[in-house]
């Protein structure tokens, strides 16, 4: 199943990637892959911006909009809010 | 507080009367609670309890360390939440193994969900390793963390502050057993998260329970509403109007939560909004095609235009509102969606009502 492929706000520095390969192992959806000791987005529209790629990066080159895709929690929390989910986040249909 | 106190603390687990805990194993930095890796009835009635919403946000266990079998100082130290059914899922796989289980503080949330929030982060991992002594239970410096866990984790940043190495582990418990039998490697297979048809149906009991009230609500309102007509207020409205109506929302709620996750990946469209649309749309034909009076009188056809537009409003809605139980939506894709599919799902929804009001007054 895939999402909305357009909105995906990930982006890669490859200058500054070392190849370490930490961004594909820690990705769920096989956003990344090495080639030539250097990640690239291999399907970079299956990303869900969990973020734990940019988390785990230890060059820093990667960049994403990470976030909880919820609407439950956007919704309760309103604008500006920090989307999470989770005890007190009203409506807790996400997790 | 010092760091001695933080070190001594209790955030050692120390209530041994659990039932799904075996004993004690003597460490060099304490008493070390060990659990047992077959789930007992009582593991299997609050898993399935908490499927169901039944005291779900507090199905927890005490953070800390447990041992599994007869760890010693070189076994290995895998990395979980506190919401029981994770810890319970972990424990289920390590049959016949010795290792130990660094219990993470999550409030009782499961381990992506906690990364999201950054409750399942390195700070909490820190936090672990120091309050449980673990440098002097383990001789190895390496944490085995779930690969969901990576959102809130920086394998990089542990290791800089409490010399623990993170390898990220399957994304399943399942894979586990293979994962430590190849020497700490997943393969790509392991990395990816699925969302199968099991995935998505073990989450409709928590939609349901979660949105009955808002439905029993509103189908309660249309039901009483559909009391009004011309002639006043009568029983006789309500059987003919009232009932319909409420019928139709109890129908539309069980459209988007039942349908719209088990129908997901076969529903027209990317956009949840979309799916769910496509879906009430459906339920409207469906009436149309059955329960419809016909072209019997003005109102009746107020009424399904009404339909038409209050159903795939209200289904799309519910089937938005399940994004955040998937595993691959995106926080901007739910945010464009928010932007352009709320508000026409408002405007329909107030226009559908006016029509549906209309409808009572007129033949």
């Amino acid at each position: 199943m895939r999402y909305l492929e357009r909105a995906v706000t990930l982006e890669i520095e490859p200058s500054r990637c070392n190849g370490c390969g930490m961004c594909a192992s820690v990705c769920p959806h096989a956003v990344f892959r090495l080639e030539d000791h250097r990640a690239v987005m291999a399907d970079r529209g299956a990303c869900m911006e969990c973020g734990a790629c940019a988390r785990n990066c230890p060059q820093q080159a990667i960049r994403v909009r990470s976030g909880v895709g919820c609407a439950a929690a956007l919704l309760a929390g309103g604008p500006g809010c920090a989307p999470t989910c989770g005890p007190k986040d009203g409506p807790t249909s996400c997790c | 507080m010092s760091a001695d106190e933080r070190c001594t603390s209790a955030t050692v687990p120390d209530r041994r009367d659990e039932p799904w805990l075996d004993g004690m194993r003597t460490t060099a930095a304490g008493e070390v609670p060990r659990v047992k890796t077959r789930l007992g009835a009582l593991d299997l009635l609050g898993a399935f309890e908490a499927r169901w919403a039944i005291g779900r946000m507090e199905y927890r266990v005490p953070p800390g360390l447990y041992a599994v079998g007869e760890p010693t100082a070189e076994s290995t130290v895998l990395v979980t939440a506190n919401y029981k059914l994770s810890f319970d899922r972990l424990r289920r796989v390590l049959g016949g193994r010795n290792a130990w289980l660094l219990v993470l503080d999550t409030k009782g949330v499961n381990v992506w969900c906690a990364a999201g929030k950054g409750t399942f982060g390195t700070d909490e991992i820190v936090r672990q390793v120091g309050a449980t002594g673990l440098e002097r239970i383990v001789s190895h410096r390496q944490l085995v963390v779930p690969q969901l866990g990576a959102p809130g984790v920086s394998a990089h940043e542990v290791h800089r502050r409490c010399g623990f190495r993170v390898v990220y582990g399957p994304v399943r418990a399942e894979d586990l057993p293979a994962f430590l039998d190849a020497g700490l490697r997943a393969s790509p297979e392991m990395r990816r998260v699925r969302f199968g048809l099991l995935d998505r149906a073990v989450l409709v009991p928590v939609e349901l329970v979660m949105g009955a009230r808002h439905m029993a609500l509103i189908a309660a309102s249309a039901l009483l509403l559909g009391g009004l007509g011309l002639d006043g207020y009568s029983l006789a409205n309500v059987r003919a109007h009232g009932l319909t109506a409420a019928a139709m929302v109890v129908a539309s709620f069980l459209a988007g939560t039942v349908l719209g996750p088990l129908l997901l990946p076969w529903l027209p469209g990317r956009a949840f909004a979309v799916k769910g649309a496509v879906l009430g749309l459906v339920l409207v034909g469906a009436f149309a095609l059955g329960p419809w009076p016909g072209p019997v009188q003005t109102g009746a056809w107020l009424h399904l235009a009404a339909w038409t537009l209050l159903v795939p409003a209200a289904v799309s809605f519910v089937v938005l509102n399940f994004t955040g139980a998937t595993t691959f939506t995106s926080l901007s894709g739910v945010l464009l969606e928010i932007r352009y599919a709320v508000p026409l799902q408002k405007a329909a929804a107030v226009l559908g009502l006016g029509l549906w009001v209309t409808g009572l007054f007129v033949r």
